[in-house]
């Protein structure tokens, strides 16, 4: 393989040897299996592959050199806060203490870990402004679920069991009505108001007895606050239904507004958002959800618990009749929660509301520069938040050239695309999050990269409808795929398309 | 701030350009009604304090016992390759790849993982990960209700206890019924799936269950009747959700070859460290005809405009980003990350390494069960095992409690963890891997025998066991 060129791979199945790979753990006796029924034991053995480790090395290497990454260069994907992740994380998660301590120890040698759960708690319900935290649920969809869980305990803890529906804006991730029908609730989508926020009456018209919660992502998925949210929150309450704020934008507003405070009942944190654990390529996160007084004792348990003492335990099975049980097995992503903690100390206050002031700071720099350029549609052109939506809208009706297009054309430049087509509110939509951990040099790179290719695509169209053209694939046969699936190699049907190498 | 680019003639020059004075203008938008109050936190901590303070914590978990702690996460070998992958900033610093042409090296290592899985499992479509063991089996129960359009669920009492508290709160949720099927309580299959109460309920007609949901092997380690569950299931129109664990797959039959329809698991064991519980893999799978039942990413291979072998994620009609309140799941961020410390993991053993993991488990289980025997400790059931079984021991919390002043980690005290399971009032389920050293177990045996020898002569002079810890 060269130092140059795309880095294609062939399966780790096609570099299958009969007879390779090494001994990495000792041989069993002979007869360690002879105890077990026959009609138990595996007859046709896992058809695995045997590679060694220096090709194995390689393979994996080669692979992750095809990715685009924060490591590798800007990452603007809007919603998704794609900021640094500090490498002192990664140390924290792999001290033996905290990687090597089996879920199910003791609370008397876990202490070390417990105190960290607490304190992060202590923590996240400071910038919530709420009154407890749950660290249970695996990710942010998951806490949606969590918290929604709550709202229906909740209510029928009072005998009010005829709130099924949930108010989601329109513009609202998919996961917040799929969460309503995971929760058994129907969900009521509420369309956004001309100016991008909430259309108060329209949510006045649709509260009522019948109503459950509204999920409300503040700011909205549009980088826009909601300046309404009091006057909603006063509606809500009055109507005896509880409000769920969707933390995907935490990033805006650290230290800026806290939910708790403002009225909302219940939120979820996606700390591989706002508080740098890594993405991962699509996952592991955390989805800590805070919630008010009403919501408390409904928590998932097992919760930490500080004993007078100054020493910490979880609750004991059946602890606390009135929790909705658990989300998940063990205590929660613990290791996800190491990096957040060492996050969360090493900026401290002033630093949380720093992150909060130069990411909105870089988000309207960013904004005001395509604003200014006259080829991009900005549909909100006031202040944003830590993120805006840009549309193409123009530069279709004139050129052709979608969208699509010009997220395909900036991966020539060595950017990632932003969010695109989301929220579906926005035609031609281009949802942009710089994060406040790029240079202004970076997000000046990144406006001269979207006007460069908007001019392009006056000039050349189709060399921007047919990018990109220096990844280390083109574009692909996305229906084919979904029409013939292939989801794991077999060697016969592997065959059909030839190998890299 | 600890990573921020910006000097402070950097922020002056982004403020001129908007026409600010003040970054607090960027802020006029809040209602002065919703501004809150100051964060109230420690001030910013320097990273060589920080590290200190991490070590210290850390420290001050236990993590040097002698354990023979499961029930449900495992120590296992990890090569130093598995790790070292694991730090390249190129995979954990990327997102879900929704840029395929700029994500081939995520793709390839999902389809990859999918490919290593199903044939692990004998299964034929396995979703990108799930958050953990718990919620993959959930999701594959409420699978079998979208599949048969039928909403009760019968799940056997040796599934893990957090995986069932996890089925309760989902099918609540969902409105969905989900009841439990109990143990055999004596005889030769005393602690695996009572067969004959399975049959019955799967018998009531009026109330048609959906899916049927049993661990192999069990909570308590011993190895379950799949065949025949999944013929009962089958009979009654019902489908099988095998929970299954996937090192053991290596040497016990997999799920595709006693007909499950849909296999749940922790993909923990594969080289994922044990870190408190996550963040872990939740494996779930299933049959062909089931494809579009399963919640999750999915990957499939296809080519590029040049005929170029690609991978793109695929069949996205069944998420929650296209379907809204109309997907099959809510799930959106999964475990990608720990999907490919799978791969790696299966990758440096190979298969033969893996096969010699799980033996080598079973031999060190059966040395274990010897030795706890010599000090006349025994084993509460009479079923076959693989690496995890439980044994009677009088006073079990206080002698788990001893023992660990001892420095012997003496498993799980299985009446905090199933006090509603007869029976097992007086047991601890204790698990050796290839981890497990003759040292240890000689350890186990011989500070087991002293405390029970202790406890016999203070039980003698009427103090409580344990009474020193």
């Amino acid at each position: 393989m060269s130092a140059s060129g795309p880095r294609l791979q062939p399966t780790l199945f096609e570099l299958s040897k009969t007879g390779r790979g090494g001994d990495k753990v000792p041989h069993p006796p002979r007869d360690a299996l002879d105890r077990l029924p026959p009609e138990q034991r595996r007859v046709q053995p896992a058809a695995l592959p045997e590679v060694n480790e220096p090709e194995a090395v390689r393979h994996f290497v080669n692979l992750s050199q095809l990715n685009h990454a924060v490591d590798t260069g800007f990452y603007p994907l809007g919603s998704c806060t794609m900021k640094w992740n500090p490498k002192v994380n990664e140390w924290a998660a792999r001290q033996p203490g905290f990687a090597q301590l089996h879920p199910m120890a003791p609370d008397a040698v876990a202490q070390g870990t417990l105190q960290l759960l607490w304190e992060l708690e202590q923590m996240l319900i400071e910038i919530s402004g709420m009154r407890a935290v749950t660290l249970q649920p695996a990710a942010g969809a998951h806490g949606e679920l969590t918290g929604i869980l709550m709202v229906r305990a909740y209510h029928a803890s009072r005998g009010d069991t005829g709130r099924t529906e949930v108010l989601v804006p329109d513009s609202a991730h998919g996961t917040n009505p799929a969460t309503a029908t995971m929760a058994g609730l129907r969900t009521v989508s509420i369309k956004a108001a001309a100016d991008g926020g909430i259309d108060l009456d329209a949510f006045q018209a649709a509260l009522g007895p019948q109503t459950a919660a509204i999920m409300i992502t503040n700011p909205s998925t549009m980088g826009l606050f909601e300046s309404r949210v009091g006057e909603l929150l006063d509606a809500v309450h009055a109507a005896g239904a509880l409000a769920y704020m969707d933390g995907a934008n935490l990033n805006a507003i650290l230290g800026r507004f806290k939910p708790g405070e403002a009225g909302f009942d219940v939120m979820h944190i996606n700390t591989h958002k706002t508080f740098s654990t890594p993405h991962g390529g699509g996952g592991p996160g955390a989805g800590p959800v805070a919630v008010g007084e009403k919501l408390e004792p409904f928590l998932p348990a097992p919760r930490v618990v500080r004993e007078d003492g100054g020493t910490f335990r979880l609750e004991r099975v059946g602890e606390r009749p009135t929790s909705i049980g658990r989300m998940r097995s063990f205590v929660g992503s613990t290791g996800v929660l190491v990096r957040a903690y060492a996050y969360l100390r090493t900026h401290g206050a002033s630093g949380l509301a720093e992150i909060t002031d130069d990411a909105v700071l870089a988000a309207n720099y960013l904004k005001d520069r395509l604003a200014d350029s006259g080829l991009y549609d900005i549909p909100f052109p006031g202040v944003c938040k830590h993120e805006f939506i840009a549309s193409a809208t123009s530069i279709k009706r004139k050129t052709g050239v979608r969208t699509l297009d010009i997220a395909k054309r900036l991966l020539d430049h060595g950017f990632h695309a932003p969010t695109v087509y989301f929220p579906l509110t926005v035609d031609e939509a281009m949802l942009i999050e710089p994060t406040e951990t790029e240079s202004v040099e970076t997000l000046d790179a990144f406006a001269d990269a979207l006007i460069a290719i908007a001019r392009e695509a006056e000039v050349d169209p189709e060399i921007v409808k047919t990018a990109p053209h220096t990844a280390p694939v083109r574009r692909l046969d996305e229906a084919g795929a979904a029409r013939n699936p292939n989801l794991r190699w077999r060697a016969a049907v592997g065959d059909w398309t030839p190998c890299p190498d | 701030m600890a990573y921020g680019p910006h000097t402070p003639a950097d922020r002056e020059q982004m403020l001129a350009a908007l026409g600010m004075d003040s970054v607090d203008d960027l802020f006029a938008d809040i209602p002065e009604r919703l501004r809150s109050s100051p964060l109230r936190l420690d001030p910013p901590e320097p990273e060589q304090l920080l590290m200190n303070r991490l070590a210290g914590l850390a420290g001050r978990n236990r993590v040097d016992l002698a354990s023979f702690l499961g029930a449900g996460a495992y120590r296992h070998f990890s090569p130093p390759l598995v790790d070292q992958i694991l730090l390249r900033g190129e995979w954990y610093t990327a997102y879900t790849p929704y840029q395929p042409e700029v994500s081939q090296g995520t793709l390839q290592s999902i389809y990859e993982y999918e490919s290593l899985i199903a044939e692990l499992l004998g299964l034929d479509v396995v979703s990108a990960s799930h958050y953990d063991g718990a919620a993959a089996t959930a999701e594959g129960a409420l699978m079998t209700c979208r599949a048969t359009q039928r909403g009760r669920v019968l799940v056997s009492r040796g599934v893990h206890p957090h995986y069932r508290d996890v089925l309760r709160t989902y099918f609540h949720g969902a409105g969905l019924h989900i009841e439990e099927i109990p143990l055999v309580g004596e005889g030769p299959t005393a602690g695996t799936t009572d067969l004959a109460e399975l049959e019955r309920r799967l018998g009531d007609t009026e109330h048609p269950v959906a899916g049927v949901v049993v661990a192999q092997p069990n909570f308590f380690g011993l190895l379950e009747p799949m065949a025949d569950a999944s013929n009962l299931a089958h009979a009654a129109g019902a489908q099988l959700v095998a929970v299954v664990e996937p090192v053991s797959l290596a040497v016990l039959a997999p799920p595709g070859a006693y007909g499950a329809d849909i296999a749940a698991g922790e993909g923990q064991a594969l080289g994922i460290p044990p870190q408190y519980g996550g963040p872990y893999l939740g494996i779930l799978a299933c049959t062909d005809p089931l494809v579009r039942q399963i919640p999750g990413r999915l990957v499939g291979m296809t080519t590029d405009v040049d005929g170029k072998r690609a991978y793109v994620m695929t069949l996205q009609a069944r998420e929650q980003h296209i379907r809204r309140e109309k997907a099959a799941s809510n799930i959106c961020t999964n475990q990608t990350l720990l999907a490919l410390a799978a791969s790696l993991w299966l990758a440096a053993l190979g298969p033969h390494g893996l096969r010699d993991v799980a033996a080598l488990g079973a031999a060190r289980a059966a040395e274990l069960e010897a030795a706890l025997a010599s000090v006349g400790v025994a084993r509460v059931h009479a079923g076959a095992y693989l690496n995890e079984f439980a044994v009677r021991v009088p006073d079990a919390a206080s002698v788990h409690n001893e023992l660990l002043g001892r420095g012997v980690l003496a498993g799980l005290v299985l009446a905090d963890a199933v006090p509603d399971e007869p029976g097992l009032a007086d047991a601890l389920l204790v698990c050796t891997t290839e981890v497990t050293t003759g040292d240890d177990i000689a350890t186990f045996a011989r500070e087991l025998g002293a405390v029970l020898a202790e406890s016999g002569a203070a039980a003698k002079a009427g103090q409580p066991v344990g009474a020193r810890a």
